[in-house]
């Protein structure tokens, strides 16, 4: 025994109060093992932090929009030239017979204000957004009583001048621009300082559609987030009662044989598949076999309920074996069936763990994007919300993560601001939902 | 919609019947409940499940056949000449089918009488005029065959439609009359309830299976097709991944696969030392107020969508990256000519994983038992060396385990790579060029205008099956060793 110590180390001398050379590398190697860890415990904090102060400060400018605010006289002889007030009729003039009207307008205001620019009166109303005549022409379709008055309209400005507003555009930028000129910004600074030109919240990027990519300006999640809120109803309801069920038999019914076995592995391997192996079985499946609809709401459902399935299994059977045996003997004990002790006695004691289960599937399901390409819920696809819940489910529809997706994927850079915007929309979504998670735990987890 | 109708009423017969047969229970007992064998709710819910039960089993049953047999049936009508060349069955039966959904959307829309638009005839009317009037465009004229499948096709849909809701109905009602008509005070009812649900149970138990079974079939079945369409030996070992439409694609995965690989390599580079360390950490360094507060702040990481680290990617490291090593950057070097790159998706991606590496090694080292480290700290040790020489030994497979599994998670990882990493299939060693991947090439062969008869379409079958069989074994390899491992302590 004793050569093994003479072999490694050598003999020590003098006081033991004092630190040798070996003691003193030992303690630094040991300090410096310490600070890796708190280095790697940095960088992953560090991350979190980076990603969280990215996403807020390049989202924030997609919930604040800059408005133009004017007051457009919707002259009788443009827009219904017999004075006949048919609908018919005005819906036949088209947005570029509204033009017109836009353009008189900012030159009465520039007029009134006395602003001197040399700006020619249609690059003056270039810098409002596409969508403006648009705006003119639904209003005027719903109230066409008021053909002939002056009304005050808020217009969107174009996305180059909202930019501009939100320092995302400058003068150096827009040197090779050609939907925006200097001479167009100093015309916005001109408005600004009257008032007329503000930068307010927005509430159309929360609710509502997207738009075509040439409108940044007007795109909104709204849409997309009742297509998202669809899918996780689907999920919700076909997730959580087959999810129990599958767990209450493995855990309670099942015997111990070899198909309780392949069912358990199946199931633990299921989790780890790939989401978008998940996609091509949809589409493999669903639309390409029964025929569903392409891009609705339901089938992404049901892709991304097959998908939560085995989280919400595993879940489900942690929270029933957490229930003490005692609980089922004394139930059978009074004389309750094994059906009637689990139904009964088990299932509402793990009731809180199988919802806090739930929930986190769900918010899992609610930031899937993968698979949702696959069965076509990406890109421009639905402009109006859903009228009704057959058609909310069947309709084509997007999701909020696939819309994310879609604007990312688009070269306007003022669609980024809005990729950035609706990730912080859905991260919204998914701490409260895992936030009620925690509380749900909190508040009913029971220790026995 | 009238399956959601049929399935509305069989779900208001089955109420009608809980109310009979509780009703009929009670009625048999002179309303003594003591007299019933079970609880008055059990002869009510008897009654309820045998109307719905077998009903909605059938319905769903035939839902899913139905299809798979009038297409069977409707393609072997349709004559070999009678299928162009370059083209192929699938292709003109989905003619079939939209010529078919047409001429429904007509005459639901009034353009068409029903016997009208069975009567109809290639040579007589111009129906490629007639159904773009309700909005269903078609690629070519109609011909006479493809006519007359359809209008098959539409029988047959229509029979069975009709007679899937007559069986439907006819079993709902009779389920109801037997099950009430056997309802009485000395009938088992709780018994055969809880049998039924034992029954609903292990179906739902099942549907694990079944998930399996799907997803390995739908591919398996298009990936046979495409292997009809493209050699196999050119999927396998080829080396250039370049699709086109003129024919001649060469559809390799080896370049997609050394992709995949190359970003899973960088982000395991990344995620398995920091994970680790931030375990090590935790587990053996961290007091109770630093654990409580680091660990779930590191774990939101894992619980973010991958869209926003795709975003991330894209628009935050991916620029970073061209500051530094692109055109005009901080290093003075041209290394880099676009955002997306190798080294972009690896580093997002390495970051996503670090909580995932760092949860599992965390419970892993936790698991190793204390008297290990007693014993080490006994002798002498420091506590690094201990944790070197003495727990990360023992708990070596653990962790390597979560390595795999962290690797299977990389390797099937989406949408990072879909908007950080490229679209250029090719075998580079330079991280700072952009590649692609298998999960990519998926998402776009799958994406827009898709034809499912293309090797071009089909190659994303054989390629999720691929991901698919390797993420697999990953798994089974991974839970394999962790479950051996933790057998040793336990």
């Amino acid at each position: 025994m004793s050569d093994i110590s003479q072999n490694g180390a050598p003999k020590r001398t003098g006081s033991l109060l004092s630190k040798d050379a070996r003691t003193a590398k030992r303690n630094r190697a040991e300090s410096r093992f310490k600070l890796y860890g708190i280095l790697a415990i940095a960088v992953g904090l560090l991350m979190l932090v980076t990603l969280v102060y990215n996403i807020v400060s390049r989202g924030t400018g997609a919930f604040t929009q800059t408005f133009v605010t004017l007051e457009v006289t919707l002259s009788e002889d443009k827009l219904d030239k017999k004075g006949n007030r048919n609908l018919d009729e005005i819906k036949k003039v088209s947005t570029f017979g509204y033009a017109p009207l836009i353009k008189d307008a900012i030159g009465k205001e520039v007029e009134k204000l006395g602003i001197q620019t040399d700006l020619p009166a249609k690059k003056q109303a270039a810098i409002l957004s596409k969508s403006a005549a648009a705006q003119l022409r639904d209003y005027v379709i719903a109230n066409p009583d008021k053909i002939g008055d002056t009304v005050e309209f808020r217009f969107l400005t174009n996305s180059r001048v909202d930019g501009y507003m939100k320092d995302r555009v400058s003068r150096d930028s827009i040197a090779n621009d050609k939907s925006i000129s200097p001479a167009q910004l100093d015309f916005v600074d001109q408005l600004v300082a009257e008032g007329v030109i503000v930068k307010s919240f927005n509430l159309d990027f929360i609710f509502g559609a997207d738009a075509s990519d040439q409108r940044p300006e007007a795109a909104g999640i709204g849409v997309s987030m009742i297509g998202s809120l669809f899918m996780m109803l689907v999920v919700l309801v076909l997730a959580l009662p087959i999810g129990v069920a599958a767990s209450i038999y493995l855990e309670e019914f099942a015997p111990k044989n070899w198909i309780t076995d392949v069912i358990e592995v199946n199931i633990s391997n299921l989790a780890a598949v790939p989401s978008i192996v998940y996609g091509i079985l949809g589409l493999a499946v669903f639309i390409n076999y029964m025929h569903l609809p392409m891009s609705a709401p339901l089938v992404g459902g049901l892709v991304l309920t097959l998908m939560t399935l085995p989280t919400i299994i595993i879940s489900t059977r942690a929270s029933l074996k957490a229930v003490p045996p005692s609980i089922r003997d004394a139930a059978l004990g009074v004389g309750a069936s094994k059906m009637q002790s689990v139904f009964h006695h088990v299932l509402p004691l793990a009731a809180p763990g199988i919802l806090t289960g739930t929930i986190i599937g769900l918010a899992q399901a609610l930031g899937e994007t993968a698979p949702l390409l696959l069965i076509g819920m990406v890109g421009f696809i639905a402009s109006n919300a859903p009228d009704s819940v057959a058609g909310g489910l069947l309709s084509p529809n997007s999701a909020m993560p696939a819309q994310i997706y879609e604007w990312a994927k688009r070269a306007d850079p003022a669609f980024y601001e809005r990729a950035w915007g609706g990730i912080i929309i859905l991260l919204i979504f998914l701490v409260t939902m895992n936030t009620v998670a925690v509380i749900l735990r909190r508040r009913f987890e029971r220790r026995w | 919609m009238p399956t959601l109708w049929l399935v509305v009423s069989v779900l208001v017969l089955a109420a009608i019947g809980y109310v009979l047969g509780r009703k009929r229970a009670l009625q048999s007992a002179n309303g003594n409940i003591r007299e019933l064998h079970s609880l008055p709710i059990y002869y009510g819910l008897n009654v309820a499940f045998a109307a719905l039960l077998p009903a909605l089993g059938v319905l769903i049953l035939w839902l899913l056949a139905q299809p798979m047999i009038i297409d069977s049936t409707v393609s072997g009508m349709v004559p070999h000449e009678a299928i162009p060349e370059e083209t192929t069955l699938g292709l003109v039966m989905s003619d079939v089918r939209r010529v078919a959904s047409g001429l429904d959307a007509a005459v639901e829309q009034g353009v068409m009488t029903l016997a009208e638009s069975h009567s109809l005839r290639a040579e007589a009317a111009d129906i490629r005029a007639r159904l773009g009037e309700v909005g269903v465009a078609l690629g070519a004229e109609v011909k006479a065959e493809v006519l007359q499948a359809a209008q098959s096709y539409r029988r047959m849909t229509a029979t069975g439609t009709h007679a899937m809701t007559l069986v439907v109905a006819l079993l709902a009602v009779t389920g109801l009359a037997i099950a009430y008509a056997r309802t009485h005070k000395d009938f088992r009812a709780r018994n055969v309830v809880e049998r039924g649900i034992l029954v609903l149970l292990i179906l739902a138990a099942s549907l694990a299976i079944l998930t399996t079974i799907g997803i390995v079939f739908s591919m398996l079945f298009e990936t046979m097709n495409f292997f009809g369409l493209h050699s196999w030996k050119d999927f396998f070992f080829g080396g250039i991944w370049a699709p086109n439409f003129r024919g001649d694609s060469e559809l390799s995965i080896l370049p997609l696969l050394w992709g995949t690989l190359f970003i899973s390599f960088i982000a395991l580079l990344v995620a398995v030392p920091v994970g680790l360390f931030a375990a090590i950490y935790l587990a053996e360094y961290a007091n109770n107020a630093t654990r409580s507060f680091a660990k779930p702040l590191l774990e939101i990481l894992a619980g973010i969508p991958t869209i926003v680290y795709g975003l991330f990617a894209l628009l935050t490291i991916g620029p970073m990256l061209v500051d530094f090593f692109g055109k005009g950057g901080l290093l003075g070097v041209e290394w880099m000519a676009g955002a997306t790159s190798v080294l972009t998706a690896g580093m997002v991606m390495g970051i996503m994983l670090i909580p995932f590496v760092s949860s599992l090694s965390d419970d892993i080292i936790n698991a190793v038992p204390q008297a290990m480290r007693d014993g080490s700290l006994g002798l002498g040790a420091t506590k690094s060396e201990t944790v070197r020489q003495v727990v990360m030994p023992a708990a070596l497979p653990g962790i390597v385990g979560a390595v795999l599994l962290a690797a299977s998670r990389a390797i099937g990882e989406t949408m990072i790579v879909v908007m950080g990493a490229g679209a250029i299939a090719k075998f580079s060693l330079n991280p700072l060029e952009s590649m692609t991947t298998i999960t990519t090439r998926i998402v776009s062969q799958l994406t827009g205008d898709t034809d499912f008869a293309s090797p071009e379409t089909l190659v994303a079958f054989a390629l999720g099956l691929t991901l698919f069989v390797l993420t697999l074994g990953l798994n089974i390899l991974a839970l394999y060793i962790v479950r051996k491992y933790r057998e040793q302590y336990e």
